[in-house]
């Protein structure tokens, strides 16, 4: 079976993000990139299924600056076998993202995609289902564990409450949650293997997908600070203070 | 052109998130429909035609829809969609699953988890983890749109008079299934619902102490969460996790106990109105966002805690 995997570029997640001062954006000069964490799960679940003798070939894609390249040699080294690079400067959205994977997928014509449930910079939550809507594909979002049984998938889902579980008609979609697995980390050989996988090189128009605003970013603001209180020093003081003072019980 | 809300229901009864997506909505526009989408839902109907702002519940009562199956669900309101100026549902985890999908079936974007609206096109939404807060407007004919409940207040359930319609012909893409779900059962009120939240941390030790927890919980009428960090632990499941990757929360009274304060903790409890924190590390950094801090041993200060209230 072959898996398509997609991964992002984004802001490592140990950095502290900071808001630009005239307040359009974020600052991402010169900070530390990585894949993002939800995608690095969605990495590691191939390439389980591969060493499990379930996947036959990993593809691995990333949309995005040329910079982005570093991530899918990344994945490769991670045990992806070949990678797609759909290049552009240009700000894509989650529905571009999706309607460019949906070309991709045209082109590989994947049994299963794995893609991670959000990524940790527009945290919008949206690409996979989107994808899956355009391809016409079942979707699983929010897996917490994937099997592959009888020509279907079985995903167990973290949902409001406790956990689901769908059985999908393959092709399918599959976005990843945090349990689904810890991801490994790449072996130095792995690493230096990997910089002679294939990775080839798109544009947005060899897909022939046009890159549209659907939404103008207007404005970036740094949260509002919540100051510090005081310190008690009992459990009477704390308890007085939230009936008296706070009102809260 | 009217507005579409998604009611979120099991069924039986109406979920409050939907009533937070009621009030958003309404601050985009006044003629409010209600759509409840499942099977045997006749009483989620009943309930959503009382709630006030509402002038319109659609019903669409069908097996097809009976588990809100994204595939089957995205067709329907996508279809319905089209006549409306916005598509608006809770950002729960059923909301997250299909709206991307009729966003895409109608060609359009989605803006996710706004907690405020400026005007009808124009939205604000927390990004990297809740550390930056963006205004993002729509360019869109229609706006598809998913609520953070604890950015509006929850509409009267009661006062309401819709008219209920029934919605004619059924989705079914026939392309995925329900096999079963495993719900936490809990007398406790819903971590996202609750009014008062007591939660543990790795301080906690293990599993067993969170009883400590859940008896100080019982007096307040509370409900019980964790910080990621428990849940790593093995302590508890993950659907009491409060926290970026866990559930957004803003009671009235938030107390975290044995929890340090990591970043994505605090991005999913900050806008909680009053803060207890409790920990004997007084460098933790809960403490620069509690309203009250005591520096104290948790396993001194929880069976205290109990007895006096």
């Amino acid at each position: 079976m072959k898996v398509l995997v997609t991964v992002k570029r984004v802001i490592d997640y140990n950095v502290k993000v900071r808001v630009k001062s005239d307040n359009s954006d974020v600052d991402l000069a010169n900070v530390k990139m990585a894949i993002n964490p939800f995608c690095e799960i969605a990495v590691e679940e191939a390439v389980r299924l591969k060493e499990a003798g379930v996947a036959s070939e990993i593809v691995v894609v990333s949309l995005g600056p040329k910079a982005a390249q570093e991530q899918l040699r990344t994945a490769l080294a991670l045990g992806a076998d070949r990678a797609i690079m759909v290049e552009t400067d240009e700000a894509l959205e989650s529905l571009t993202v999706a309607k460019l994977l949906a070309k991709v997928v045209e082109e590989e014509q994947p049994e299963l995609i794995i893609m991670g449930k959000q990524a940790i910079d527009s945290d919008n939550n949206q690409t996979g289902q989107m994808l899956a809507a355009l391809t016409g594909l079942p979707q699983a979002t929010f897996a917490s564990e994937l099997k592959l049984e009888g020509g279907k998938a079985l995903v167990t889902r973290e949902v409001d409450g406790g956990l689901q579980t769908l059985s999908l008609n393959l092709p399918a979609i599959v976005t990843t949650d945090l349990r689904l697995n810890e991801p490994r980390y790449a072996s130095l050989p792995n690493i230096m293997k990997a910089k002679r996988k294939p990775l080839d090189t798109k544009t947005p128009a060899d897909l022939g997908v046009e890159v549209k605003a659907h939404t103008q970013l207007l404005k970036v603001e740094p949260p509002a600070e919540r100051q510090a209180g005081i310190k008690v020093d009992s459990v009477e003081q704390l308890v007085d203070k939230l009936k008296n003072e706070a009102k809260v019980i | 052109m009217a507005i579409l809300v998604i009611a979120e229901h099991d069924n039986s009864a109406l979920k409050g998130a939907t009533l937070n997506a009621v009030t958003a909505a309404s601050r985009m526009g006044d003629d409010i429909h209600l759509l409840v989408a499942g099977a045997g839902c006749q009483a989620v109907a009943d309930e959503a035609a009382k709630v006030a702002g509402v002038n319109k519940v659609l019903l669409a009562d069908n097996a097809a829809y009976e588990h809100q199956l994204a595939e089957n669900l995205s067709l329907l309101v996508a279809e319905l969609g089209k006549d409306y100026s916005h598509v608006v549902a809770p950002a729960t985890t059923t909301g997250k699953n299909f709206m991307p999908r009729v966003a895409a079936l109608l060609d359009v974007a989605q803006i996710s988890d706004i907690i405020r609206v400026e005007s009808a096109d124009t939205f604000v939404r927390p990004i990297y983890a809740g550390n930056a807060i963006a205004t993002v407007q729509s360019l869109d004919a229609i706006k598809v749109i998913t609520v953070r409940g604890t950015g509006f207040d929850a509409a009267a359930a009661e006062g309401g008079a819709a008219a209920i319609e029934a919605v004619g012909g059924v989705h079914d893409a026939g392309i995925s299934a329900f096999v079963g779900e495993e719900m936490a059962k809990s007398d406790r009120p819903e971590l996202t619902s609750a009014q008062v939240i007591i939660s543990g941390g790795r301080g906690m030790g293990s599993g067993e102490n969170f009883a400590l927890l859940e008896k100080v919980a019982d007096k307040l009428g509370a409900a019980v969460g964790a910080s990621r960090a428990a849940v790593d632990a093995g302590f508890v499941p993950n659907d009491m996790q409060v926290g970026q990757t866990g559930k957004i929360v803003a009671p009235d009274l938030y107390i975290a106990v044995g929890i340090s304060g990591a970043i994505q903790h605090l991005a999913g409890m900050k806008d909680s109105k009053v803060i207890v924190a409790i920990n004997k590390d007084e460098e933790a950094p809960i403490f620069q966002v509690a309203d009250y801090g005591l520096v104290a041993d948790l396993f001194d200060v929880l069976p205290q805690l109990e007895q006096q209230l």
